[in-house]
């Protein structure tokens, strides 16, 4: 029985020796076959460079800010729609979540494609503005078409855990808070909302995480002033072929993801605990 | 308790803003103009278009039994790591072991596909093995992110599971292994259906890491997809759209209805 458990955790094992070594030294001295101290300088180098050059530290901060104001956003867009199914008659629950899960399996980069025919200069969008006469708006290559963009794609994770966290509040207290006295919009504030922390947190973490790391929603969406670290990693490894550098903005990118992995992980056993 | 006509409205809003997109891409993969947004017209034309197209053909065979394969693989691993998750309650590295099982889930594409691309460029110069990168390398990076979320699937599975049928197996003479396979393995096959259903979406939908890990000569139906609609947008991707979508909306809800029914009785809310 023993060996059954053992080789996964082996497997396992092997892939996390590559995410946590890859960036380091032994790694990058194996992709060539010269001395390991010659490579451990130019290692260093990568990372002298990630600081020194204003591409990275600009593409770093660009992409928290990109990824914090769309998780917002999507927070706003999610919140409402979450507390909507967890109240809705049982019957309706398990639809609504479908609805909610079905867009997660369709493809990503199809979702994405669908939103480039919906925002494009002769798209749905400007289609449907036209008929007002509206002048068509330039939605397509603009920061505004990549938060759409992660906001589109990433509800889904934004509104499960929510829906997990509102569905076991205990209506009671509720109740309880309306017979006292307090109006809806106090009660919300003051007992659902703290409630509901774990499930801010868990999926404000789940869409922050991986819209950091984005790649292909800033490619075909933002325009070639949007600064993302996904795309600076892809272009510096595809296009200038440069792997220890593309390895030490990775791993700068972890650094960058794994505080707030942390922070999911807590949220994630406060909302299992519940 | 709040019944107002915000939430209602909110929830519309929302919903409509989910499948406005995708609606709309489905409706005009029947257009007959070469104009992706212009109507005019009822046509099939560009499904006939894209039957044709060798690449696409080629690389949509290639994803699925990628897809295929890597799900099984995953499958298998990933069911024994939950299973070792819940039954073992303790065990050395637990939390390392359940760290590495969830890390995939959140970690961003770019970095799983480049550390794995160096992970088995670093084994080929040690150990001669995998030979150059291309169909394998992909099918073993889809299997090890795919695992992730079996494991979790499996894992909520097999935490409300009673384990007094297991006992009752093994007090009637069962061994551990029949005990699995007679009774543990039958009560969480939904659990591993909907996971395999997963994991085989999440690898036919995979472009990021599927890109880093290929060689030349094996491009992934996503590969060729992002490559097409860099160039542009063109009516036949809507059609292959339509189909996937399509494929995935049957998939997801055969996923569904099997494991709504397979619930216990006490219809939990």
């Amino acid at each position: 029985m023993l060996v059954f458990f053992l080789i996964p955790l082996f497997v396992v094992f092997g892939i996390s020796l590559a995410t946590k070594q890859f960036g380091r030294p032994p790694y990058s001295a194996l992709l060539s076959t010269e001395e390991g101290t010659v490579q451990l300088t130019l290692h260093l180098s990568n990372y002298i460079r990630l600081f020194s050059d204003n591409l990275y530290v600009a593409a770093y901060l660009s992409s928290i800010r990109i990824a914090f104001i769309a998780t917002v956003i999507t927070l706003l867009v999610g919140y409402p729609m979450a507390y909507a199914i967890a109240r809705a008659p049982d019957q309706w629950r398990n639809i609504l979540l479908m609805l909610v899960v079905l867009p997660f399996f369709t493809s990503l980069l199809l979702r994405v494609y669908a939103l480039i025919g919906f925002m494009r200069g002769n798209g749905v969008i400007n289609q449907f503005l036209g008929l007002f006469g509206i002048e068509p708006l330039v939605m397509m290559q603009t920061d505004f078409a990549v938060y759409v963009g992660i906001v589109y794609t990433y509800l889904p994770f934004m509104i499960l855990p929510l829906y997990t966290t509102l569905v076991k509040l205990d209506s009671s207290l509720l109740e309880a808070s309306a017979d006292l006295g307090a109006r809806p919009v106090r009660t919300f504030l003051s007992i659902t909302l703290p409630l509901s922390l774990p499930g801010i947190i868990a999926g404000s973490m789940l869409v922050f995480i991986p819209a950091i790391g984005e790649f292909v929603i800033p490619s075909l969406l933002g325009g070639p002033d949007t600064l993302m670290i996904g795309r600076v990693l892809w272009d510096e490894f595809f296009t200038a072929a440069n792997w220890p550098r593309a390895a030490a903005v990775a791993i700068a990118m972890l650094v960058v993801v794994v505080v707030p992995i942390m922070l999911l992980q807590r949220a994630q056993s406060a909302v299992v605990e519940k | 308790m709040r019944r107002g006509w915000f939430l209602p409205i909110a929830a519309a809003l929302g919903f409509s803003f989910l499948y406005a997109p995708i609606i709309s891409l489905v409706i005009f993969s029947f257009n007959e103009s070469r104009l992706v947004t212009v109507w005019s017209g009822f046509s099939t034309k560009w499904y006939g278009e894209l039957f044709n197209d060798p690449q696409m053909l080629g690389a949509a065979w290639l994803s699925l039994q990628i897809a295929a394969l890597s799900a099984t693989i995953a499958l298998v691993l990933g069911t024994l790591a939950a299973v070792a998750l819940v039954r073992f309650r303790r065990f050395k590295g637990r939390t390392l072991f359940s760290g590495m099982v969830s890390a995939p889930l959140v970690m961003p594409d770019v970095i799983t596909g480049l550390s794995l691309l160096l992970l088995f460029v670093a084994m080929e110069s040690l150990l001669g093995w995998p030979r150059g990168r291309g169909t394998l390398t992909i099918v073993i990076a889809h299997s090890t992110f795919c695992m992730a979320y079996v494991c979790v699937v499996v894992q909520s599975r097999l935490s409300d599971f009673d384990r007094s049928l297991e006992e009752a197996a093994m007090d009637l003479g069962a061994s551990p292994l029949r005990t699995f396979f007679d009774i543990t393995l039958p009560i969480i096959a939904p659990a591993l259906v909907s996971g395999w259903l997963l994991g085989f979406t999440l690898s036919l939908d995979d472009l990021v890491i599927a890109s880093f890990v290929s060689g030349p000569g094996s491009s992934t139906l996503p590969m060729v997809i992002f490559s097409k609609v860099r160039l542009g947008v063109s009516p036949d991707v809507n059609a292959l759209a339509t189909i996937i979508i399509g494929i995935v909306a049957l998939g997801v809800l055969a996923a569904t209805i099997i494991q709504l029914r397979s619930r216990p009785k006490k219809a939990r809310a």
